[in-house]
């Protein structure tokens, strides 16, 4: 997910949903941290290094890429997963422009979530037993990748929707995601399998510390996604989506979504406005700013130019305060 | 320089930036961390159509640029890079939104191109203002900042950690594909089963490794905070920057900038 496709709603909603996770699993590593935190870290960069190679997927704005999430539940644990996920899609958005800071709780929630907190306890562990046998933690981490990549990318879709920004219909999005990440998936689980015998090997000291019963954490894991959701499902308010409806239905065409949900949250929006669009209302209405007219559009031209100067004006200004900053001891 | 020494350096090239005395790495890194994503969610709140109300939005990442003397390659380096995601997205609105919504002329621009045109800007100024925000702190200071505003220690401390490992991964990397080119001239890329090999054992290596870090570390009294020389009260400049930011996002956000600046000229 990247920030230019994220609302602030969606992205708001996920951000707390993730940040009350990580907050918990915080919390609940504070024992034993001293004797993981080496731990998390490698195995942080690893994931890092994995996530790296990745491969636009046309049209989408979203990127193909290992996830690690779950080589990273087998081998930490689902709660230092989920920090450890955070952390790497944290330093992703900050150093290499990848996702970004608006949509880093939707990237933890479908990164790390889904693999942590429902594929690895639901899929993993009763697959692969006590993890001695190596045909059945291979059946069990492709099996558990896949589950958790297909989440995940139905996570991604759904943001995408409902922020509303992307005009994407939503049948082909979806088929391409899911048939994408099934490769991909089939792919992590291989490679999750080969990492996680080969270290089991080399260090069997490195099982992670009992996490509490399975159960426990799928209802933890299960109560934070509704939060999420229904969070989200209230504060979406999908202006774009609406306000294009609207646009269309004064102009004669159908509307593109109606129904009684719209029209609550809409009078919702009316009703609590922080920031309202003004230009979406004015593009409904010939003559006014945004409308397609020779007119208004030159003073848009103008308007752009000018927009152009004030952003360089404050730049020079910015650089006139450092030198003058700099001469000062 | 091999590829992973290039990639090292092109990975700590944003952070040593930070390391500069500027006005901007004087700021507080809480500040500038609130700023940023206050920044962010402005952004992100504009709509399909809104390309025109973004642009003097960009005077923030340029501003706080300009007060850090963060040289523009580097940051426009990395958009270029990321760009593909961004353009993945919008290359199909011109197709799929045909309505139109501006005269230029006697060019017609559908609402589809102006969607296009605010993807992107969407995506360069939510982008350059994380990486900014980068190199005028520093990522030491970012997670100092981060702690002060409430972020669980373990979560600092993971991050603070995974950053170190990057390098000691790589660097073990480095030493275990220069071993391989050694020992099989003839074949300059491992074979399936011994890139096999070679990644446990990567993980293995950098695992002993990090483990002898963090006992040095912790031998010389890490504790999971950062401490900073810095001083990390809020001074005037950090004030003066605050309402700076919040004038530029509520002017941006309330007001139609840019048909205010066209109706300033014309009359």
């Amino acid at each position: 997910m990247s920030d230019a496709l994220v609302s602030p709603a969606v992205g708001g909603a996920l951000w707390l949903a993730a940040a009350g996770v990580a907050r918990h699993a915080a919390r609940r590593l504070e024992r034993d941290e001293e004797r993981r935190l080496p731990l998390m870290g490698v195995l942080g960069a690893f994931v890092f290094a994995g996530q790296m190679v990745n491969f636009t997927i046309p049209g989408t704005g979203s990127s193909g890429h290992l996830g690690g999430g779950l080589l990273l539940a087998v081998l930490l644990g689902p709660h230092a997963a989920f920090v450890v996920m955070a952390s790497v899609l944290a330093v992703q958005a900050l150093f290499f422009a990848d996702g970004g800071v608006l949509a880093l709780g939707c990237n933890a929630v479908n990164l790390g979530f889904f693999s942590a907190y429902l594929a690895y306890p639901l899929v993993w562990r009763p697959l692969a037993g006590d993890g001695r046998s190596s045909p059945r933690v291979a059946l069990a981490s492709i099996a558990a990748a896949v589950v958790g990549l297909q989440l995940g990318s139905l996570a991604v879709v759904l943001e995408t929707r409902a922020s509303g920004l992307s005009s994407l219909p939503l049948g082909p999005f979806l088929l391409l995601m899911q048939s994408i990440h099934l490769a991909i998936g089939l792919v992590e689980g291989a490679v999750t399998a080969v990492i996680v015998l080969a270290v089991r090997r080399a260090r069997p000291e490195l099982a992670p510390a009992e996490t509490g019963s399975a159960r426990a954490v799928v209802a933890l894991g299960t109560a934070a996604l509704v939060a999420a959701g229904a969070l989200s499902w209230f504060a979406s308010t999908r202006p774009d989506g609406l306000e294009w409806a609207t646009a269309r239905a004064s102009t004669g065409a159908p509307p593109a979504a109606s129904g009684t949900v719209h029209e609550l949250v809409a009078r919702l929006q009316r009703a609590t406005a922080v920031m309202p669009d003004y230009d979406f209302k004015g593009a409904a209405e010939p003559g006014r700013w945004g409308a397609p007219r020779a007119g208004t559009s030159a003073a848009g031209l103008l308007g752009a130019g000018l927009s152009v100067a004030f952003v360089a004006a404050v730049g020079l200004g910015a650089r006139a305060v450092r030198r003058r900053g700099s001469r000062r001891p | 320089m091999s590829p992973v020494e290039s990639a090292l350096a092109h990975l700590g090239a944003l952070d040593d930036l930070a390391a500069r005395d500027t006005p901007a790495a004087r700021l507080d890194a809480r500040v500038k961390a609130l700023a940023t994503v206050a920044f962010v969610v402005v952004v992100a709140s504009f709509g399909r159509g809104d390309a025109l109300r973004l642009l003097p939005l960009a005077a923030w990442p340029i501003a706080l640029g300009a007060l850090g003397d963060v040289p523009w390659r580097p940051v426009l380096l990395r958009l270029v890079l990321a760009s593909p995601f961004a353009l993945g997205v919008a290359a199909f609105e011109p197709l799929l939104d045909r309505a139109p919504a501006l005269a230029v002329g006697g060019l017609t621009v559908s609402a589809g191109a102006v969607a296009f045109a605010t993807i992107l800007l969407k995506f360069a100024l939510a982008l350059s203002a994380a990486l900014v925000l980068v190199a005028t702190t520093g990522f030491d200071a970012v997670c100092a900042g981060l702690e002060r505003l409430g972020t669980p220690r373990l979560l600092v401390a993971q991050l603070l950690l995974l950053y170190r490992y990057l390098f000691v991964l790589a660097e073990e990397a480095g030493r275990m594909v220069r071993a391989h080119a050694l020992r099989s001239p003839d074949r300059p890329r491992p074979t399936a089963r011994v890139a096999a090999t070679l990644l446990g054992q990567l993980l293995v290596r950098t695992l002993a490794r990090a483990e002898r870090v963090h006992a040095a570390m912790r031998c010389r009294g890490f504790d999971g905070t950062m401490r900073l020389v810095r001083q990390t009260r809020l001074s005037r400049a950090d004030l003066a920057f605050a309402a700076a930011t919040a004038l530029l996002l509520a002017g941006c956000r309330l007001v139609h900038l840019p048909a205010a600046f066209a109706r300033l000229l014309t009359p």
